[in-house]
């Protein structure tokens, strides 16, 4: 004899939602923007702006593993600078060598962070605020605070303005990445491990998980990734840039939540996060837009206030439904 | 040891800090049985398992399990020698799916890659196996507390458990959900898995346990099969009372005064689900009324939907002659109610903060003007209720926790009496007090009820609620089983009605009792 349990009645709307709000928003929102402006559906504006929110998505799909483990990784922006410096100053030896010199340097502040959170305790808000400011301060060091050119003669600069394959390269990368991350994810037992870590640590010790393995895992891919993204940033630019990089993390953090990846861990995918990305960046494309039709002008400091709006209007939301759960 | 013994445990000592939890405790579990461990609170039954399941390590003493002897030093280690433990806040990753929980770790894999739809089949496979049909790809969220459970059980059993530890299963589960387990634990049973049974509701023990350990005081003082013990007996070894004691007067500081007339508190079918189900409580100004049960029997909860800490979903409550719908304690203090929690470390003290600041906590609103205190009034509250309730400290601006249990829980008392209320709830009010402060204690509970003040008082000893109380109720499984007025009061009637209905209060019917369940299971 079988036996029906009740499943909980509670979760259509919401999960529906939570699932799916970033995606509806952001397919109403480019349905919009084709319909209202000239040139906005065109291969032009698509490989331009994925060229440069290539970067936001590279770090973001870090950010979203940190994230799923209950963490979060406030040094990305700055390493980005930091690694950008270094991978432009390494450009001469050679495209490859400038790529291995930004990548590894990432990684090695990513695991740095991971370390100094499993090791020495240290709440990753704090450990990564430390890095933060550190990866910041070798990028101005190492630059002697001016931009670093990158060399010409090799094909560094490829890496951020080329194309392959009729794609950007940026955006190649992001593909390869996210392609990378999303098998890990799921089909690893590593990958699952990193979704156990956020949603129950004690539990996912008991079940014999490494939590600390995992974790250290996490932050080195996230600063990996970050690494990546200063890269593609000095080549896209012509030169490391020691001062750019400033809020990157907080965007990308914006772009995972809004993506509906819960921020305490345990939920959320890297598809939903290329989405909340997408639909943070299409924000200040479409306000270009706007203000090249001419009829009303709009500020682009307003990207901001309606990123922000966003970002609350998600959140409110998403511990709306787990508070309901929790009940 | 007989060879169909799958676990011995015995002479288990450990101390914290110099403190025995466990003194020479053991523990029997043979194949195939399922073994009911029940004990007070403080008894040393969390200890035993904590140490079996390797979340502590023993002092002395040696463990058997599976004809070896082991010695875990960590749950994963237990866990992978043979014995899972459910816990009743289910320890498991709710946002990932049912298959995962049942599997994780474990799951079949090609080349190292997750193999999802063999993953899928198999935990349905396992869950089938205990009776469970629900699809396994949703979020194990989704699903009620009682079918966590079943998945916690799947797992153990994906997992090859030979132990199954159940720690207090049932206590957050309806009745049906109730059946649902009690039908898998004998399904392990007959799959040869044993299982180890935490609960304090008797009429569970022994609707699904053969075997039981009762524990007290860090000792083992009974164990055997369950059939041979009546549930009079079983409470009685647990309480560590023989039913047929003589009350001795005076062994407490109480000295009862006369109750008034005048009703304060008239509570009438109290509903708070799942633990609070018609009770009927009524306190009078000088009167102290006890509420009597034993562990999970709601008495704390009783307390506290009284005092809208959660407030009644159903039933009416008068205070003084008004019918009140108090939505927050805070509405309940205005109206002149104080309730001082089980737990002083963790509702009342703020251990760093002076007696001066912990004594005029709850009066600090009426202290000040314009957002500053009055610290002349302040001083007077302060020295005139430590000196009324006796508060030993150095100064007044000494911090709390540097005072002695006894003297922290009076500025407690202190802290609630200075707001002048006209009922006072207490729980557990002389828990880990030393025997002098503790009569002192109980002296101040009558004196300020002989003032005037209406007392209903929570206590796990059968002394005090004999003594100190005018009347007590005695609640099980969140019902009110007896009202037993000063005449009536007697330790084994308290007991009878823990112990069972309280149409059979008396001790005659418990032999009747025992004969009942012999020949059962």
């Amino acid at each position: 004899m079988a036996l029906s349990l009740p499943t909980s009645t509670r979760l259509a709307p919401a999960t529906l939602l939570r699932g799916q709000g970033a995606l509806v928003a952001l397919v109403v929102l480019v349905a919009f923007a084709a319909f209202r402006y000239e040139g906005f559906f065109t291969l032009y504006n698509a490989s331009t702006f994925f060229r440069y929110n290539a970067m936001f998505m590279l770090i973001a799909i870090g950010m979203t593993m940190v994230i799923l483990t209950g963490g979060i990784d406030l040094s990305v922006g700055s390493v980005a600078a930091m690694t950008s410096v270094i991978a432009a100053l390494a450009s001469p030896h050679g495209a490859g060598v400038g790529l291995l010199a930004g990548v590894a340097a990432g990684a090695a502040i990513g695991l740095l962070n991971g370390l100094v959170i499993t090791r020495l305790r240290v709440e990753p808000f704090i450990a990564t605020l430390g890095t933060f400011l550190g990866a910041r301060g070798i990028a101005q060091l190492a630059s002697g605070q001016a931009a670093v050119s990158v060399d010409s003669s090799g094909g560094f600069a490829r890496l951020g303005q080329g194309d392959w394959l009729g794609l950007p390269v940026p955006v190649v990368l992001v593909i390869v990445v996210f392609l990378a991350g999303l098998f890990l994810l799921r089909s690893t037992r590593t990958g699952r491990s990193i979704y156990c870590v956020g949603d129950n640590e004690d539990a996912a010790r008991l079940m014999g998980f490494g939590v600390d393995q995992v974790k250290v895992l996490v932050y080195t891919i996230s600063g990996l990734l970050a690494g990546v993204a200063g890269v593609v940033l000095a080549a896209q630019f012509g030169a490391g840039q020691p001062v750019e990089g400033v809020g990157w993390e907080l965007t990308a953090i914006a772009g995972v939540v809004v993506g509906g990846t819960l921020l305490t861990g345990g939920r959320g995918s890297l598809f939903d996060t290329m989405v909340g990305v997408t639909l943070l960046g299409l924000i200040f494309n479409i306000l270009n837009f706007e203000n090249g039709k001419g009829v009303i002008s709009i500020d682009v400091f307003w990207q901001n206030v309606i990123r922000g709006v966003f970002l609350l209007v998600v959140v409110i939301l998403q511990s709306n439904s787990t508070r309901r759960k929790g009940e | 040891m007989t060879q169909d013994t799958l676990l011995v445990m015995s002479g288990i000592d450990k101390a914290f800090a110099g403190v025995p939890a466990l003194r020479g405790a053991s523990l029997h579990v043979g194949y195939g049985e399922v073994h009911a461990l029940i004990g007070q609170n403080g008894a040393g039954k969390s200890t035993l398992l904590k140490i079996l399941t390797g979340a502590y390590r023993k002092d002395n003493g040696t463990i058997t399990f599976h004809g070896r002897s082991v010695d875990f030093s960590s749950p994963k280690q237990s866990q992978q020698g043979g014995i899972a433990t459910i816990y009743q806040e289910v320890n498991l990753v709710r946002l990932q799916t049912v298959s995962e929980n049942v599997l994780l770790g474990h799951e079949p894999r090609r080349f190292g890659v997750i193999d999802w739809r063999a993953t899928h089949a198999k935990a349905r496979r396992i869950l089938r196996g205990i009776n469970v049909e629900i699809d396994v790809t949703q979020p194990l969220e989704n699903y009620s507390l009682a079918v966590q459970q079943m998945v916690a059980i799947a797992r153990a059993l994906a997992l090859n458990a030979r132990l199954v530890v159940m720690d207090e299963p049932t206590s957050s589960l309806d009745d049906r959900e109730v059946e649902t387990l009690f039908r898998v634990i004998r399904q392990l049973r007959d799959q040869g898995v044993s299982v180890i049974f935490v609960s304090h509701r008797l009429d569970e023990l022994y609707t699904v346990c053969s075997h039981i350990t009762v524990m007290r005081d860090g000792q083992t003082v009974h164990q055997g099969e369950l059939s041979h013990l009546g549930k009079l007996q079983l409470v009685s070894s647990m309480l560590g009372r023989n039913a047929q004691d003589v009350v001795q007067e005076g062994r407490t500081g109480f000295e009862r005064a006369r109750p008034g007339d005048d009703v304060i508190l008239d509570a009438q079918l109290l509903e708070r689900a799942p633990r609070v189900h018609g009770v009927n409580l009524q306190v009078r100004r000088r009167e102290v009324v006890g509420l009597a049960g034993l562990l999970g029997s709601g008495r704390t909860e009783t307390a506290r939907t009284v005092f809208a800490a959660e407030p009644p979903r159903g039933g009416e409550v008068r205070f003084k002659n008004r019918v009140v719908r108090w939505k927050t304690p805070h509405d309940a203090i205005r109206d002149g109610v104080a309730f001082s929690g089980e737990d002083r470390k963790q509702d009342g003290i703020i251990p760093d903060w002076s007696v001066r600041e912990n004594l005029t906590l709850a009066l600090l609103p009426r202290l000040t003007r314009a957002g500053i205190v009055n610290r002349a009034a302040q001083q007077r509250v302060v020295e005139k209720f430590a000196r009324r309730l006796n508060v030993r400290c150095a100064s007044y601006d000494q911090p709390i926790r540097e005072l002695s249990g006894g003297n922290q829980q009076k500025v407690l008392l202190a802290r609630w009496l200075c707001m002048n209320p006209d009922l006072l709830i207490l729980d557990e009010p002389t828990r880990g007090i030393d025997v002098g402060a503790k009569a002192e204690i109980q002296r101040l509970i009558s004196e300020l009820a002989g003032e005037g003040l209406g007392v209903l008082m929570i206590s796990s000893e059968l002394e005090e609620l004999i003594e100190g109380c005018h009347r007590v109720t005695v609640l099980r499984d969140g019902r009110p089983v007896a009202s037993l007025q000063e005449g009536d009061l007697s330790e084994s009637r308290v007991l009878s009605a823990m112990a069972h209905d309280a149409h059979q209060p008396t001790l005659e019917s418990d032999a009747h009792e025992g004969q009942h369940h012999a020949g059962h299971d």
